[in-house]
């Protein structure tokens, strides 16, 4: 497509590359691993520009929420507990023949996939022309929610699955399911929680209904409540994972929805998640909406699992889930 | 050269110097970023190539396997902090053993 002849546009897509290579590089190269992980934070911001600019919304509105902002929590986290016990970052490089070794094959790697990309064909309609000879069978008007939830269901339904596998995965190795905070919380996040958590609620629940239509589904809004979760779990004093019960239901509601909805179509209709097409946006909402609950769950646990720590004071048993310094908050 | 072509080839270059990082450095955590970049690359470079379609529409498919990959990859980064955490709690580096230079 050759409608970005105009300057400006040319301009900021050439400096958003020039961004994105100097603050990879930066990245990747930094002696300091604090900086590094700010410094892919501003690095997942900024690539969610790039995805606007290559009319990806969809994945813009995630990529800030998730690569950006949850990915950064967890490495800071997974950061602050390693270095907790003021052990020194050890950060040998490879021996220097190893160097040079890796350089050249991943120059050449690079070359030979940046050859094969400069001789792509110009343009490639077909899987466009698929997807949008059947919207009308889909149930949903935006067609990254068609694919997703519709034409390729199989690999969603799977995705849940893996999100799941992790969660169990992360809590395998950690091995104290209490997550206790080196002080009280501040008063300016309590307020702050107590501001935005509706305003988080009720995003979520807006971009998970506007999917249907416009960019939005389930992904982003699992994200953006999963913010919200972690916000919660930041603010509280001690939070015990083995006492919670709403947690683990709400982390496996979305596969077993799901796997529900799977199960009904081939026995109504003999093919795995093939919906009927009357009733194929009811579904999808459904299942969207048990995936967004899941989706939140699982990402609010992996930050909570990887927050817990077994060094860590366990206080006395309460069976309350989170305890806030009530003299702290403002009235 | 078109827009999609460059963020294509930024792609490729991401994916080369994440590979380079993932095989000079020891350091577990920094590993980890290494991968996060490699895959974010390989995304850019999935959806620069679906924007090659010769009306105003991008191509869906591949936006909603980098959705996927994406809440997959956060969900893997995940993981592997928390096995670090575990490795260096058990053993007290931050690197795996057998890595260590000659």
């Amino acid at each position: 497509m050759e409608n970005s002849l105009n300057l400006a546009a040319v301009t900021f897509d050439g400096v958003l590359a020039l961004v994105l290579l100097v603050l990879a590089w930066q990245l990747l190269r930094s002696p300091n691993l604090f900086k590094a992980i700010v410094l892919f934070i501003s690095f997942g911001l900024m690539l969610s520009l790039a995805w606007v600019r290559l009319k990806a919304v969809d994945i813009a509105l995630a990529e800030a929420a998730i690569g950006a902002g949850l990915t950064g929590a967890l490495f800071l986290t997974a950061l602050d507990r390693l270095q907790r016990n003021n052990q020194k970052a050890g950060d040998s490089l490879i021996s220097q023949p190893g160097k040079v070794i890796a350089g050249i094959s991943v120059l050449a790697l690079t070359c030979i996939l940046g050859w094969t990309v400069w001789t792509l064909p110009p343009f490639s309609n077909q899987m466009l022309a698929l997807v949008s000879s059947n919207m009308p069978i889909s149930g949903v008007e935006n067609p990254v929610t068609a694919v997703l939830l519709n034409f390729r269901g199989y690999d969603t339904l799977l995705e849940i699955g893996v999100l799941l596998l992790a969660a169990v995965g992360v809590l395998a190795v950690t091995p104290s399911a209490v997550m206790v905070a080196d002080s009280a919380p501040s008063p300016i996040l309590i307020l702050l929680l107590r501001l935005l958590l509706p305003f988080i609620i009720l995003v979520s629940g807006y971009i998970l209904w506007i999917g249907k239509y416009a960019p939005g589904g389930a992904f982003q809004a699992g994200a953006v409540l999963a913010a919200g979760g972690i916000l919660l779990a930041t603010a509280a004093v001690r939070f015990n994972l083995s006492a919670s019960k709403a947690l683990p239901l709400a982390t496996g509601i979305g596969l077993l929805i799901f796997l529900l909805v799977a199960l009904a179509t081939m026995m109504l209709r003999g093919n795995y998640l093939q919906y009927p097409v009357a009733q194929a946006g009811t579904l999808i909402l459904v299942i969207e909406a048990a995936a967004t609950l899941s989706i939140a769950a699982v990402l609010v646990l992996l930050f909570v699992g990887l927050k817990s720590d077994a060094d860590c004071p366990v206080p006395g048993e309460d069976s309350k889930n989170f305890i806030f310094e009530e003299e702290n908050t403002i009235k | 050269m078109t827009i999609p072509l460059l963020y294509a080839l930024v792609g490729v270059v991401l994916l080369g110097m994440g590979l380079y990082s993932l095989v000079m450095y020891s350091h577990l955590v920094r590993k980890i970023l290494a991968l996060n970049v490699s895959g974010a690359g390989v995304f850019l470079f999935l959806v620069a190539a679906a924007d090659r379609t010769s009306g105003p529409l991008p191509d869906p498919v591949p936006h909603a396997m980098v959705l996927t990959g994406i809440v997959v990859a956060v969900s893997a980064t995940a993981l592997a902090l928390a096995l670090t955490c575990r490795i260096h709690q058990v053993s007290g580096t931050t690197q795996l053993t057998d890595n260590e230079p000659d």
